[in-house]
C-alpha cells in the first residue's frame, strides 16, 4: 500500500496550481457579474493539455489515468477556481473512445485532444424523465442513411460552448419489445452543422454555471455519427459513470480544502476579544473535523482512481468517494463560512461563491440518494429502496 | 541566422512563501528543503525561449548552481522548453559569495559555447545583484543590465536598457551577457507535455574537479565575503490614519510634500 502521489503527479499538481493562480477570486466574481463563461482559463487550460490529459498519446492526448485527471481538478477546485465550465471535456470522449468506430476516434480524437474541436455537452436528462434514464422520450427514427431525431432535453451544461454534443435518444419506443434499458442509441452530433434544428435556452443557476434547455426537431444525424451499436446506448452511458464520479469526487476534495485552507488561515489570523478566534473550540473544531472528513474522503477516492486505472470493478468505490466528498466539502463550507462569519457573505472572500457552488456536487451528476441506494442495494444486498 | 545557443543562468532556492531560516554559525540561508526555480530566472528562461525561436533555429541550455544535486527547479525550466541543464553540485561549494559562484558559473557556461547568455537581475533569496557583472568579466564577454527588450540579428545584441528616465538603446556584439528585469515578458507555464518531456532532458551533473577549478578558489575557502552579523529587519511602524473631517486632502497633500513626493 502506498499512498503518496508519484513524482509525475506531484508535478502536475505543482503545474495545474501555478496556472490557476493565474485566475484568482477576482477573475470569477467579475465573471458572476455578468453571468460570462470563463474562455480565457478554458482556453489556457486547453492549450497546456490539462483536458486532455485522458486521451490516449496516439490520438494527440496526455494518456494519462483517472489518477492524474483526478489530480488536475482536486487542484484547480482548491484554488477558488471551478472546473465546470470545462470538466466534461476531459471525460465525454470516452464515449466514444471505449464504444466508437475507428474513423469516429480518427476523426475526432485528435481534433478534442488539439483543443480544436470541444465535445462537452452530453444531452441525457428530459423534463419527464431524471435519473430513471430508460423513460427519456427523445426519438431517433432511421430514415436510409440518417436518423430524424425530435425531442426535448434539460439542464444540459455548456452546450452553447461546445462544438460536438453526445446525445441519447430511443430508437425503439418504450413498450415495444424491447426491455427498458434496450432500445436506446447514442450519436455524436455536430452541433455546427444543426442549425436550427437544435435550439436552447439558458437555465439561470444559483451560480454562473452555464446549463440550458434544448429543443431538438427534425435534426437529421447520419446513421455513421451513431457511437456503437443501436439500442445499447444506455449501456455505453453508464460505462463512464465510474470515471465521472471520481472526478466530480475530485472536485469537491478540492473544494474541501480550499474551504479547510481559507478558514484555518482567516481563524488564525482574525483577532476578536483580544485573540485569533481560532483559539476557540466552537470555531476551531468544525475546521478541523471537515479536514479530517474531506482527507477520508480523497482515499476512497484514490482508491477508486487506482481501481479504475488498473481496469478492476470500481462501482462501489467511486460511488462512495461521490458521496463521502461531495458530503465532506459541505461541511467544511459550512465550517468555513462559519468561521468567516458576516465576511463569509462577502464577495470579495469567495467563501460564499464556493459555498454556493459545492452545493451541486450532493446532488448532480447524480443525487447522494441514488449513491446511497447503490451501496444498500448493489453492495450490501439489501432490497431495492426505489 | 545560424543556430542560436542562449545560456540561462537560473537558481533554485527554498520557497519563498516557506519561513526562511539563517544557519546562525555562517549567517548563510538553509536550504535543506525541495529548492524551486527562482520565479525572477523564469523571465530569463521566457526570454530565452524566444529569442532561440525567432532566430528560427536554437536552444536554450540552463547553468545552475545548487546543493545535493537539486534538479526540481531545473525540471520546471526544462518543461517551459530549455532543451537542457548544466549543474553544478559540490559539498565544497557551500558558504559560496557571489564571486565564487561567478567563477563556478562562469566555467560551466563556457562549456556550452552560447551566443547570448541571460540572467535574472538579483536573485530572490541573495539580493546582491552582482553576479552577472561579474560573470561577464570572467567570461571576458560584454555586459548590458536591466533589458527590458532584446533582439538578436547579425552578431549583434541590440537592446533596451531600463533606466531611471526612460530607456537607454544598447548595441553589443555577441557573445554577451545581458539581466532581464521581472515583468518583462510573461513567462510561459509548463504544459503537461512539457513536464513529461523535461524528465528525458539531459542534465549534466558537475563537480568542481570537473570544472578543473583549483581547490580554495571557490566556496567558502574561496570567499572574499563574509557576513559577520545579521539583525532583523525593523517592524513595520503602524500608519497613520487621516480621518477626513473636511480637511483630509490638506493633510494627504501636506504629508506628501513632506516625503518630497510632491
Amino acid at each position: 500500500m502506498d499512498f503518496h502521489l508519484d513524482e509525475d503527479q506531484i508535478a502536475v499538481a505543482e503545474a495545474v496550481a501555478g496556472v490557476c493562480a493565474k485566475f484568482p477570486g477576482r477573475y470569477w466574481q467579475e465573471l458572476e457579474e455578468t453571468g460570462a463563461y470563463p474562455e480565457e482559463f478554458v482556453r489556457t487550460l486547453t492549450d497546456l493539455g490539462w483536458l486532455s490529459i485522458l486521451i490516449p498519446e496516439e490520438y494527440g492526448g496526455g494518456g494519462r489515468g483517472i489518477t492524474e485527471a483526478a489530480i488536475v481538478l482536486e487542484e484547480i477546485h482548491r484554488s477558488g477556481a471551478n472546473a465546470n465550465a470545462c470538466h466534461a471535456q476531459m471525460y465525454t470522449m470516452g464515449t466514444v473512445l471505449r464504444h466508437g468506430s475507428r474513423e469516429q476516434k480518427d476523426r475526432y480524437l485528435p481534433e478534442i485532444a488539439a483543443g480544436r474541436l470541444r465535445l462537452q455537452a452530453f444531452g441525457i436528462t428530459e423534463p419527464d424523465a431524471g435519473i430513471d434514464t430508460t423513460r427519456i422520450q427523445t426519438r431517433a427514427e432511421r430514415d436510409g442513411d440518417r436518423y430524424i431525431i425530435n425531442g426535448q432535453k434539460t439542464f444540459i451544461s455548456r452546450i452553447e460552448y461546445s462544438d460536438l454534443m453526445l446525445l441519447l435518444a430511443r430508437t425503439t419506443p418504450l413498450g415495444e419489445g424491447a426491455p427498458p434499458a434496450e432500445g436506446l442509441s447514442v450519436f455524436l452530433v455536430d452541433l455546427r452543422d444543426a442549425g436550427d434544428a437544435v435550439q436552447f435556452s439558458r437555465i439561470p443557476v444559483m451560480f454562473n454555471h452555464h446549463t440550458y434547455q434544448v429543443f431538438i426537431n427534425d435534426l437529421e444525424v447520419p446513421v455513421e455519427n451513431r457511437v456503437g451499436e443501436e439500442g445499447r446506448g444506455l449501456r455505453y452511458i453508464i460505462d463512464g459513470w465510474n470515471a465521472e464520479r471520481i472526478l466530480i469526487a475530485s472536485e469537491a476534495i478540492g473544494d474541501g480544502r480550499f474551504f479547510t485552507e481559507k478558514a484555518a488561515s482567516y481563524a488564525t489570523s482574525r483577532v476578536v476579544f483580544g485573540k485569533p478566534i481560532a483559539s476557540n473550540q466552537g470555531v476551531q473544531f468544525p475546521i478541523a473535523e471537515a479536514y479530517a472528513a474531506v482527507q477520508a474522503a480523497g482515499l476512497m477516492r484514490f482508491k477508486a482512481a487506482t481501481l479504475f486505472d488498473s481496469g478492476a470493478p470500481c462501482g462501489a468505490e467511486s460511488n462512495m468517494a461521490k458521496l463521502l466528498a461531495s458530503k465532506a466539502s459541505w461541511q467544511a463550507a459550512n465550517a468555513a463560512l462559519t468561521a468567516f462569519g458576516g465576511n463569509g457573505f462577502a464577495r470579495e472572500f469567495d467563501v460564499e461563491r464556493k459555498f454556493r457552488e459545492t452545493k451541486l456536487l450532493e446532488i448532480a451528476p447524480v443525487s447522494n440518494n441514488l449513491v446511497l441506494s447503490y451501496v444498500g442495494q448493489r453492495v450490501l444486498g439489501m432490497p431495492k429502496s426505489y | 541566422m545560424r543556430f542560436m545557443n542562449v545560456v540561462v543562468c537560473v537558481k533554485q532556492i527554498p520557497d519563498p512563501a516557506a519561513p526562511a531560516r539563517l544557519d546562525p554559525s555562517t549567517w548563510t540561508l538553509e536550504r535543506e528543503g525541495k529548492l524551486i526555480l527562482d520565479e525572477s530566472d523564469s523571465y530569463g528562461v521566457e526570454m530565452g525561449l524566444q529569442l532561440a525561436d525567432q532566430a528560427g533555429g536554437g536552444e536554450v541550455t540552463l547553468v545552475s548552481m545548487a546543493p545535493r544535486n537539486e534538479t526540481s527547479g531545473l525540471r520546471t525550466a526544462l518543461a517551459m522548453g530549455a532543451a537542457r541543464a548544466i549543474l553544478v553540485s559540490d559539498p565544497v561549494l557551500g558558504g559560496s559569495d557571489a564571486l565564487g559562484t561567478a567563477k563556478v558559473l562562469a566555467a560551466a557556461i563556457r562549456r556550452a559555447e552560447p551566443d547570448l547568455v541571460v540572467a535574472a537581475t538579483e536573485s530572490t533569496d541573495g539580493y546582491t545583484g552582482t553576479l552577472p557583472v561579474q560573470l561577464a568579466e570572467l567570461l571576458g564577454f560584454p555586459s548590458v543590465t536591466f533589458v527590458k527588450k532584446v533582439t538578436v540579428g547579425d552578431g549583434k545584441v541590440h537592446v533596451e536598457r531600463q533606466t531611471e528616465a526612460g530607456f537607454d538603446e544598447v548595441e553589443t556584439p555577441l557573445p554577451a551577457v545581458i539581466t532581464v528585469t521581472a515583468g518583462v515578458v510573461e513567462p510561459r507555464y509548463p504544459s503537461f507535455k512539457g513536464i513529461m518531456a523535461a524528465k528525458g532532458k539531459p542534465v549534466d551533473q558537475l563537480t568542481v574537479a570537473d570544472l578543473g577549478l583549483p581547490e580554495g578558489s571557490v566556496g567558502a575557502a574561496g570567499a572574499r565575503q563574509e557576513v559577520v552579523s545579521v539583525e532583523p529587519a525593523e517592524s513595520r511602524k503602524a500608519g497613520e490614519i487621516i480621518v477626513d473631517e473636511g480637511d483630509a486632502h490638506t493633510r494627504i497633500v501636506a504629508y506628501l510634500e513632506q516625503l518630497k513626493v510632491i
